[in-house]
């Protein structure tokens, strides 16, 4: 018996003891927080993604997976805005994690690092899928992502002290490669600004604000609105008169809307990325953005 | 825990910045979300709803059947729930029916800060037996529940009692539990002792094949004790007598669900299959006309039921559903019909049968918080006259309205 506690000690103590020795288990609620987590943690940290960049991240489910994942977790790396509302709140109480709740260290969103696009005045259903905190699709300019990588950097050294100072480097190392690829992207989207485009939904909206590029229609009529048979005709006739450029569509959207608005007003469809994965191009955060500046580029020639 | 400590004291400076950036009503700052959902229907029957019943099984007395026929205000579902601090969560859910009864769905309050995965509910709630169990009215794929958990459950199984469940720390997706409570609940009864009834496991394992598919699957079990469960029926000679059953009542289910979308987008296109075996053996005495002959002798039976569904969504807003209900009631072993005191015929809700019903719906919804519904079902849950049922639905839910389990 006595062997047999003892033994029980000894085993309860090497579980433990565990986590200590392991890397930080990071559950990335998008691909691009997978991608940033990556840069900045390296090899000392263990990176799942919830979701794909096929994947409509409004409309996931708290599938098992998912709640395993999080049971485990050190930290969830969220956007947060509302934007997971429909299954993060519900993966995070199904985890009985307690790391990983809201407001403790374990629990990251992007957004808090950043002042958000579009903060609705008033907040009523009526108005379609509006986020009352603002657009939360903050992904796709690149000076978010820029502080959202000090403040996550910050975050992992807090959370993994005994690697903290590894955590500073690579995260100063990433912010300086990052200000250099901003400062080239920049340069090489001048041709960019004030190119007008149609959208599909309003997550190309820190995009087109980043780069100068005029929003001059959404498919949506209301975020998350399907158009109606008539709103498309009214679309089909005012962008007639005026034709954009291009038509954004993203990967994870449905190309039947966008194809037939492209050959009724005769404009170019382009596809982006919108997420880390989202094209073969779009292989990190880099990727990302030249991916997604090489196929605005091209159709603005 | 200590090397949190700087990061939580950066968190509270930045916290109360927040705060006063954000100067928001205080005096309702701290108010539960609230959530109120708004249900309806229309039906037409051919069989009168009022001779509804399951052939074979016992009357559960919950909320079984296809309700009444044209009109229909269904049940008010009112949510309040918050953080009551740091330890603990509360919820309320309430129903208003139409008959302007108010009924407390769920009052439970759950834990917040308990290590190791584990989680404890107390109060009411919604048993996690199965899989449809725990899933409110309003996110059914149908209008009305399978016909093993209305035989089983009366509906569904409310526990008044305690659960505690754990995750394990697996890749694959392991849940443990465990619940007790005062069994009142169909097919137990209130008994008056200390002490506990109602006891239930269950487990449930889970996981995704490739990008595309998820899938849980879970074995439960339920102990249940009934003291002079009441139900009525009617004699050989067509008299109404009432019934009781007295003793132990267990039950064992199966359940499986798996969900594809391509790449797990579900905005476009997703399919649901999900199904779930149910058995209940029975055993103790069964007493005959308590009001009148009082006679009372043994009864065992072992009783089963399944069914098996699948809804598609074909395109966004649009699904179509096809559900197969079967039942099986075994044939019951009645001391007093053994013993040639009475017959089988003087117990008609106790004849064996085994009712069937297909239920085809399609439903739109508009957005995520409307969804309107065209049900028709072949019902033959009275093993003989079949009930095919019309039903139009509509589901409205305002408010903070919180996300579904998968």
């Amino acid at each position: 018996m006595l062997n047999f506690i003892r033994s029980a000690i000894l085993l309860l103590s090497v579980i433990g003891a565990l986590p200590a020795h392991a890397a930080l288990k990071v559950l990335a609620t998008t691909a691009d927080w997978a991608a940033l987590a990556t840069e900045l943690g390296g090899d000392r940290i263990n990176v799942y993604t919830a979701t794909s960049a096929l994947q409509d991240v409004h409309r996931v489910e708290a599938k098992p997976s998912l709640v395993a994942r999080a049971r485990s977790a050190d930290l969830v790396v969220a956007t947060g805005g509302d934007l997971e509302i429909g299954w993060l709140p519900v993966l995070l109480r199904e985890s009985g994690n307690t790391r990983i709740q809201p407001g403790k260290p374990g629990y990251f969103e992007a957004v808090t690092s950043l002042h958000l696009l579009d903060i609705p005045s008033s907040v009523d259903r009526a108005m379609g899928d509006i986020h009352p905190q603002g657009n939360p699709h903050v992904q796709l300019d690149p000076h978010n992502i820029a502080l959202i990588a000090q403040a996550l950097t910050a975050r992992l050294a807090a959370l993994d002290a005994k690697n903290a100072a590894f955590y500073t480097e690579r995260g100063a190392d990433f912010q300086s490669r990052w200000s250099q690829a901003i400062d080239r992207w920049e340069t090489q989207a001048a041709p960019l600004k004030d190119v007008r485009v149609i959208v599909i939904h309003r997550d190309q909206t820190y995009l087109l604000h980043w780069l100068g590029m005029k929003e001059a229609g959404a498919i949506e009529p209301k975020p998350g609105v399907p158009p109606s048979a008539g709103y498309l005709a009214e679309l089909v006739s005012r962008m007639s008169l005026n034709p954009p450029r291009m038509i954004l569509r993203n990967a994870y959207n449905d190309s039947k809307a966008v194809d037939w608005l492209s050959q009724r007003i005769h404009t170019p469809v382009v596809l982006l990325p919108f997420s880390v994965g989202g094209t073969a191009g779009a292989k990190d955060l880099f990727g990302l953005f030249d991916d997604t500046l090489n196929s605005l580029l091209a159709a603005s020639q | 825990m200590t090397r949190f400590e700087p990061f939580a004291a950066l968190c509270m400076l930045a916290c109360t910045a927040a705060l006063a950036d954000n100067p928001s009503n205080t005096a309702t700052a701290f108010n539960p979300a609230v959530s109120l959902i708004l249900a309806g229907n229309y039906a037409s029957l051919s069989q009168d709803p009022a001779t509804f019943q399951i052939a074979g099984f016992i009357p559960s007395g919950g909320e079984i059947g296809p309700g009444e026929r044209s009109f229909n205000l269904g049940e008010s579902e009112l949510t309040l729930n918050a953080n009551v601090d740091p330890y603990f969560f509360a919820n309320l859910t309430t129903a208003v029916s139409s008959d302007n009864e108010i009924g407390v769905e769920e009052a439970y309050v759950r834990t917040l800060a308990l290590p190791s995965g584990l989680t404890a509910k107390a109060g009411r709630f919604l048993s996690s037996l199965g899989y449809l169990n725990e899933i409110h009215a309003h996110a059914w794929d149908f209008i009305d529940q399978p016909l093993a958990y209305q035989a089983f459950f009366g509906g569904q199984l409310k526990q008044d009692g305690v659960q505690v469940k754990w995750i394990a720390p697996t890749v694959t997706f392991v849940e443990l539990g465990a619940e007790t409570g005062n069994g009142d609940s169909f097919p137990g009864t209130r008994r008056n002792r200390n002490g506990v009834n109602g006891n239930a496991l269950f487990a449930h394992i889970g996981g995704d094949v490739g990008n595309s598919t998820s899938w849980r699957a879970g074995v439960s079990w339920l102990d249940h004790r009934a003291e002079a469960r009441t139900y009525e029926d009617s004699d050989s000679a067509g008299a109404a007598v009432v019934n009781a059953f007295t003793g132990k009542s267990r039950t064992w289910i199966l359940d499986g669900i798996l969900k594809w979308s391509p790449q797990g987008n579900s905005t476009q296109r997703q399919l649901k299959v999900q199904g779930e075996y149910l058995r209940r053996t029975e055993s103790g005495q069964l007493a005959f006309d308590t009001e009148g002959l009082a006679l009372s002798d043994v009864y065992r039976n072992a009783q089963s039921g399944w069914y098996l569904q699948s809804v598609y969504q074909f395109r966004p807003r649009w699904r179509v559903g096809v559900r197969y209900d079967g039942m099986d009631s075994g044939t019951p072993r009645i001391g007093l019909v053994a013993g040639g005191i009475l017959g089988r015929e003087d117990f008609p809700a106790l004849r064996d049968s085994s009712p069937d019903r297909v239920s085809t719906m399609v439903d739109f919804s508009p957005s995520e918080f409307s969804r309107l519904r065209l049900q028709y079902a072949w019902d033959n849950s009275r093993d003989g006259e079949r009930d095919r049922q019309l039903f139009l639905q509509y589901l409205f839910g305002i408010g903070a309205h919180g996300a579904h389990k998968f």
